[in-house]
């Protein structure tokens, strides 16, 4: 099952990096960030952690990742974080949201919409995180200097 | 004075292909400040939002503005802005040269060939089909509905000026095509193979992007992109719901 997984959110994540425009020599790249952060949030699940704590530190595990992929190739990390963070991108519960929405279902409707607040703002958090990390040891080797 | 001008020049034409391309506001206003700073400029003021930049060299002195009307992703574009950025930074190439090369890089059409878009459109359909737990019977309906929704999309997108209606109509195009596979017997799942054939269409990066400009202070782009997402969720919802309103 776990198989199936990796080769799924590997695809996914690199056709994602082809409708993003990501330069060729990035995109397996972009494959490999996608999936460990992927296999990372369904590992979390399937141990039975809630979805929104396990979407943050899936999403930190992609923002770490493609920091060192943009450091390594010198590429701007946009174009890694982008791509690796589509899987984990609440897509399918915005839809089911809005479903809900047309089909009068208001009050389940609230809760999915809720829910997308929610990771959104966790990978925001996630992605955020390195960066400040990052920020801090570069402040702090500044003043060590 | 003409070294000035040329300098505004290249930092909002810099700016402008970054933001064209779908750069997060912070990295734009970033990018102009260092190359202006790497080009002399003691205090650099730049201020950029999804809709429109605007840029001077010093705190007095003229205004630059532009308007952006549309935008996309183009990962290519920002990444060879930031090799050129990183060129000037460097002193590597003169004034001219640099703007020849952004010029360059604002004609070009580095986009993959629309069949390379549509098949990839249709693998990430198929593949988060089975990642949001369908089965493998629905990969190949939600490659086909991806495909197609995402064919939809691009051929709308040149004849309708109002990208929401595109997205509404590549929606549309999703729902009909998964709802005709699952009535031939195609497919298990019809609302698995929905989901994953709308993925090439919803917002997702929008949302987070929105999120995360709100986060680091760029309230008006974090708010503006964060409607921009609820909308294009908003017209990919009444697609479906099309659909669903007839089965």
């Amino acid at each position: 099952m776990i198989i199936t997984q990796l080769i799924t959110s590997f695809i996914a994540s690199s056709a994602f990096g082809v409708l993003f425009n990501a330069p060729r020599n990035a995109l397996i790249q972009c494959g490999f960030v996608g999936m460990l952060g992927w296999i990372l949030y369904y590992l979390l699940v399937e141990r039975g952690m809630d979805v929104v704590p396990a979407t943050t530190i899936a999403a930190m595990l992609v923002a770490v990742l493609s920091h060192s992929c943009s450091k390594y190739y010198k590429m701007p990390i946009i174009i890694f974080n982008v791509s690796g963070i589509i899987p984990l991108v609440p897509g399918g519960v915005a839809y089911n949201a809005m479903r809900h929405f047309v089909e009068n279902d208001y009050n389940t409707a609230i809760q999915l919409s809720t829910q997308v607040m929610l990771l959104a703002g966790g990978i925001a958090i996630g992605l955020m995180f390195s960066e400040v990390v990052n920020q801090v040891m570069r402040k702090i080797g500044a003043v060590g200097r | 004075m003409e070294e000035t001008v040329a300098i505004e020049k290249i930092c909002m034409l810099a700016g402008k292909i970054m933001l064209v391309s779908g750069a997060e506001t912070n990295r734009v206003e970033d990018t102009m400040n260092r190359i202006a700073s790497s080009f002399g400029i003691e205090n650099p003021q730049s201020y950029a939002t999804p809709t429109g930049i605007n840029f001077s060299v010093d705190v007095a002195a003229t205004t630059n503005s532009l308007r952006i009307i549309r935008r996309s992703t183009d990962l290519h574009k920002i990444d060879k802005v930031n090799i050129v950025s990183r060129k000037i930074a460097g002193g590597e190439i003169t004034i001219t040269e640099a703007f020849r090369q952004l010029k360059e890089i604002d004609r070009e059409n580095t986009a993959y060939p629309a069949w390379v878009q549509i098949l990839a459109a249709g693998l990430a359909s198929g593949g988060f089909t089975i990642m949001y737990g369908g089965t493998w019977g629905d990969f190949l309906p939600a490659f086909f509905a991806g495909a197609i929704g995402f064919t939809g999309l691009l051929s709308f997108e040149r004849v309708v000026e109002i990208r929401f209606l595109a997205e509404f109509f590549g929606a549309f195009l999703v729902g009909a095509s998964a709802y005709l596979f699952f009535r031939m017997g195609f497919g298990n799942l019809i609302n698995m193979v929905i989901i994953g054939g709308v993925m090439p269409l919803v917002p997702g990066l929008h949302i987070t992007n929105a999120v995360r400009d709100l986060m680091s202070g760029h309230l008006v782009s974090g708010l503006s992109k964060g409607v921009e997402a609820v909308l294009t969720a908003f017209a990919i919802g009444a697609g479906v719901a099309v659909i669903y309103s007839f089965v």
